[in-house]
């Protein structure tokens, strides 16, 4: 038994069923899982800051490293949406990034060890704590959500209500009075499919990376690296794999959505 | 899955806040100095080309100018040498023609010298003569008449 097990002082099962436990304020619905905002407010603020210093002192002479590493970034995801979305970049390119490097930042919280933060959080007199925002369902689907929206927002501004209401009714099937529901009825599970899949895609890699992670702290100390350490640099693909996943999809979406097809 | 709408409605309030100031402050500071260090290696890029060519025209041309110049230090050589010449041979000729005339300056002096010696050396003997003659015949002689006749026997000497 493991030290991070014996300290909780209870079996696996309440070991690992106390890791999955949020810090929550409030009842039902109106939970706030406070872990979860707490840690993506102030990795997007981290974020926030170190582009806008970089921003802020931008200059088109010899850049700085820190400027040439947003560049680097700002020209990886210009390039990325690009690629995909035809339309005015001012709002979906900057929106790719933050997306991009806010899930980034989400997904390597992953790579701390998993007892480290909840241990300190106990310490304070925190019982619980999940420092992975994106192993919390709410925060890949507040995103997706949001996307879901900007998708309905671009359908509009791209096509006009018409043309959408038009694709809504007469694609894929036909343009035949008969067809319009089972055409609507497709194109809302449409529609619903890329927020759900966009958010558990992401959730479900995060989440099921963090058990293992939990399980591998449950070993004996002396072995716990070999494992660890082996999913751990497996996990190094899969956090920007992830990052970059829901970034592609949403800029594919919001193409789908602006652009005649 | 615990779904809680709270943290849902907070996590979207968050991103919007990340999308919103990402849009309006690290985006367009970021591309435009991007665009702007494209555009400035484009310039210099483009300078270098032009000042290339120009460098390659300024050449020939500069081939152009040694080779003008080249004809035309040989045109002047040419020309001095025969210039040169041309001195050379009209310095004989005055020097010739200098000698000549001193030459004759000379020998006509030498004549003139000569005549007046002879003309003296006439008038002498004229006189010597009469001189002699009025002593040997002492007596009478019609000065006039004999010196006449004296003058032309000098006339024949």
């Amino acid at each position: 038994m493991s030290f991070a097990v014996a300290a909780a002082g209870s079996s696996p099962t309440e070991y690992v069923s106390h890791h999955l436990e949020h810090l929550t304020v409030g009842e039902g619905l109106w939970t706030f899982h406070v872990d979860t905002l707490f840690f993506s407010v102030v990795l997007g603020a981290l974020m926030l800051f170190v582009m806008w210093m970089a921003a802020r002192r931008a200059t088109a002479g010899v850049p700085g490293k820190l400027q040439n590493f947003v560049e680097v970034l700002v020209d990886f995801v210009d390039n990325s949406v690009k690629e995909s979305f035809h339309g005015p970049r001012e709002f979906v390119a900057p929106l790719a990034m933050t997306i991009f490097v806010w899930v980034l930042l989400w997904n390597l919280m992953d790579l701390i060890p998993v007892d480290y933060l909840p241990l300190l959080a106990q310490a304070v007199g925190l019982e619980y704590l999940r420092v992975v925002p994106s192993a919390d369902v709410n925060a890949p689907f507040a995103l997706s959500l949001s996307v879901l929206v900007l998708i309905l927002v671009y359908s509009v501004k791209g096509k006009g209500f018409a043309g959408f209401g038009k694709e809504m009714l007469f694609h894929p099937f036909g343009k035949n009075p008969l067809l319009w529901p089972a055409n609507i009825l497709l194109n809302l599970v449409e529609l619903v499919a890329k927020p759900v899949s966009l958010a558990l895609r992401l959730f479900g890699n995060l989440y099921a990376a963090e058990l293992i992670f939990i399980l591998i702290a449950m070993l004996p100390w002396w072995i716990q690296f070999i494992p660890g350490g082996a999913w751990a640099v497996f996990h190094i693909l899969v956090v920007p794999l992830q990052a970059f996943i829901f970034m592609t999809l949403t800029i594919v979406y919001l193409s789908l959505a602006y652009e005649e097809h | 899955m615990d779904v809680s709408l709270g943290t849902l409605i907070g996590q979207a309030g968050t991103f919007l806040v990340l999308v919103l100031v990402t849009m309006k402050y690290v985006w367009p500071p970021v591309t435009k100095a991007m665009e702007e260090r494209r555009r400035k290696i484009a310039e210099g890029l483009a300078q270098s080309e032009e000042a290339e060519q120009a460098l390659d025209k300024a050449n020939a041309e500069a081939d152009e100018i040694i080779r003008e110049a080249r004809r035309k230090a040989g045109e002047v050589i040419e020309q001095a040498s025969q210039r040169g010449n041309q001195l050379v041979e009209q310095a004989k000729e005055e020097a010739i023609a200098e000698r000549d005339r001193q030459v004759q300056a000379a020998e006509a002096e030498i004549r003139q010298a000569t005549n007046q010696a002879r003309e003296a050396l006439r008038e002498s003997v004229a006189s010597l003569a009469i001189a002699g003659a009025g002593r040997v015949i002492e007596s009478e002689i019609d000065d006039k008449r004999h010196r006449e006749m004296l003058d032309k026997l000098a006339a024949e000497l």
